[in-house]
């Protein structure tokens, strides 16, 4: 007997049991269940919850083999600086991709067991099905956590992001936070040696400290906080061959994400471009308050202040958060005005905490969390707007 | 029959459960996130309430029949201010370094919404042998939870209870410390002493079904 048929069976034996959500999400998420719809006429779409994240999950898979590649590369790199004169060549090596195995496919089975276990726990006792919101956040989450990340670390966080984050308020669709922000965010405040500064971000650079074989790996947002000299070019922030979060830095492939994302209709254009007009906007405020001599180079701003306005946009973890989380349809704008207001703040408030919280240089994730608490309100007075505009027309034709 | 009747034995355990001040009626919550990152304050803070709370409500029951009720808060407010600065003052004088850590704290005491509510809603209309108990009650429902809330914030937070390294020791690596635990910073933060006391509250109205809100 094959394993759909076993499941099928195990799922009309536990038909109306308590842990009949558990075997219907197992049985759904590895096949096509032969369940049709019954009755009245319904409209046929080909996207339904389940296809919509796995798009977003598809997307996100060039940044997280991208992101296994750099582990490594960025590992090597620290320890022999000459690898990175020909960046391309030392690339995509199998010892690098070795240590992407061995350090970034933990990560991402943490994050989707325990993730998955508590969601399965939530769904039996309350009696729902399990929900397919957690096949993106366990995809996110271990995409923008630093690569040595302590495994407990991490499933103490999902547990908490979650249960807090969003089964609280009812599961998938109800969250006002988004997930994977509230993990990533759970981790800064409660483990921040694990979350900054110049050792989390490279394989193994924590364990060598204080050894002969120290080496570092400053993220560059931290090199400029601290007004020293930034060793990449522009080529390599594009493309992502620098230190950070295991899938962030990849500026290239996250628009490629954001291509299948807007093509597909599942990401919001809106929010994502404005994010980008929105940091562009408060990175060139910065730059022309430093060409302005308003401050100078004794302030503790000046370095992130000093960066030109477009660079601000392909270092950092902005673009993955534009593109990947701010775009999230549950906790984001629903009306079109509402989103270029909700990605436009998202983009200016994550610069302005980057140049003004230099002891924490990325404030993407708190500028999105900040947009969530506030989407509802926007729309809120964009429908009212609208409302108030249409009364007023029919008012005036009455007249 | 003993010292209680059975009327005045619910004054003194219905706060503690089902009628709690913070989890049911949702008062002095900022105290209750304030102080509650070690358990010694918490500890402190619940005891200086429970005198404040209990004497305050004798004080005014008492006096229930001769305070003008258009000028009643403000000698709400000088009775509880005299009782808030005996406390400051016998915590300055026997322990001077914890009147420290609650600096304001103690003062604000003043202004924690469960002593004015309940002289407001028990002492101006009860005897004083009633109003006492449910001072204590109250006050006891209130420390109860500050103190559930200062023992998981410290232990978790910091890896101590009452100062003592439960968990081993964070600097030399030992206990939990040597297999890479580590302290959760976050629970030092104030925003977590809230999400501790909704957890709280969550687990209360899943045992009593009753206590929810209907929408």
């Amino acid at each position: 007997m094959s394993l759909k048929q076993n499941l099928h069976n195990l799922k009309e034996k536990y038909k109306g049991t308590k842990m009949a959500p558990a075997f219907n999400a197992i049985h759904t998420f590895l096949y096509l269940p032969n369940e049709v719809t019954h009755g009245g006429t319904h409209v046929k779409a080909a996207d339904d919850l389940k296809r919509t994240m796995n798009i977003v999950i598809l997307a996100m898979v060039p940044c997280l083999l991208f992101g296994m590649f750099n582990a490594g590369y960025q590992h090597y790199a620290a320890i022999d600086s000459s690898l990175r004169a020909d960046v391309l060549a030392n690339f995509f090596t199998f010892d690098n991709f070795w240590i992407g195995i061995i350090k970034v496919l933990p990560l991402v089975i943490v994050s989707y067991g325990v993730g998955l276990i508590v969601e399965f726990i939530f769904a039996v006792i309350k009696g729902h099905e399990v929900e397919e919101g957690y096949l993106v956040t366990g995809m996110l989450v271990p995409l923008i956590v630093p690569i040595d990340t302590p495994l407990w670390m991490l499933a103490v966080a999902v547990i908490f992001g979650v249960v807090i984050g969003k089964e609280v308020f009812g599961g998938t669709g109800m969250n006002i936070l988004n997930p994977a922000l509230t993990i990533r965010a759970f981790l800064f405040f409660a483990y921040p040696t694990w979350m900054s500064g110049d050792k989390v971000w490279v394989y193994d650079a924590v364990n060598r400290t204080g050894t002969p074989d120290a080496i570092s790996g400053e993220t560059i947002l931290g090199s400029y906080a601290q007004n020293q000299e930034v060793v990449y070019s522009t080529f390599d922030k594009f493309m992502g061959f620098i230190p950070g979060s295991v899938g962030e830095t990849s500026t290239f492939l996250i628009l490629i994400g954001a291509a299948i994302l807007i093509f597909t209709k599942i990401g919001s254009w809106r929010i994502i471009l404005s994010a980008f007009v929105g940091a562009a906007v408060m990175g060139i405020i910065f730059n022309q308050v430093v060409a302005a001599d308003i401050i100078t180079e004794s302030s503790k701003f000046y370095g992130l202040m000093n960066t030109v306005w477009w660079e601000h946009l392909t270092i950092g973890g902005l673009a993955f958060g534009a593109v990947f989380m701010a775009t999230d349809p549950v906790t984001g704008s629903q009306t079109n005005k509402g989103k270029w207001i909700y990605g436009f703040l998202i983009g200016f408030i994550s610069i302005m905490i980057r140049v003004f919280n230099p002891a924490y240089p990325e404030g993407v994730f708190l500028a999105i969390l900040l947009m969530n608490v506030f989407a509802p309100t926007i729309d809120h007075y964009v429908v009212q707007g609208n409302v108030q505009k249409r009364l007023k027309r029919a008012k005036v034709k009455t007249a | 029959m003993g010292l209680l009747s059975k009327k005045d034995t619910l004054l003194l355990t219905d706060p503690l459960a089902d009628n709690n001040p913070i989890t049911i009626q949702v008062l002095g919550i900022c105290s209750a996130l304030a102080i509650t990152a070690e358990l010694k304050a918490s500890i402190v803070m619940a005891i200086s309430v429970m005198f404040v709370l209990g004497l305050g409500n004798v004080v005014i029951s008492l006096m229930r029949n001769i305070i003008p009720s258009k000028i009643r808060i403000i000698v709400q407010l000088i009775v509880v201010a005299t009782l808030v600065i005996i406390v400051d003052l016998v915590l300055k004088a026997f322990a001077y370094e914890l009147s420290k850590t609650l600096s304001v704290f103690v003062g604000l005491i003043i202004t924690n919404c469960i002593i004015m509510g309940r002289f407001e809603a028990f002492a101006l209309g009860n005897g004083p042998w009633r109003s006492f108990l449910d001072g204590i009650g109250n006050a006891v429902g209130y420390g109860v939870i500050l103190i559930a809330v200062g023992f998981f914030r410290e232990l978790l937070g910091s890896g101590t209870l009452l100062g003592f390294k439960v968990l081993g020791d964070p600097i030399e690596k030992t206990g939990l410390y040597a297999i890479g635990y580590e302290n959760n910073g976050f629970m030092l933060l104030s925003p977590m002493a809230l999400i501790v006391v909704g957890i709280i509250i969550w687990i209360q109205r899943t045992k009593n079904t009753a206590l929810i809100e209907e929408n």
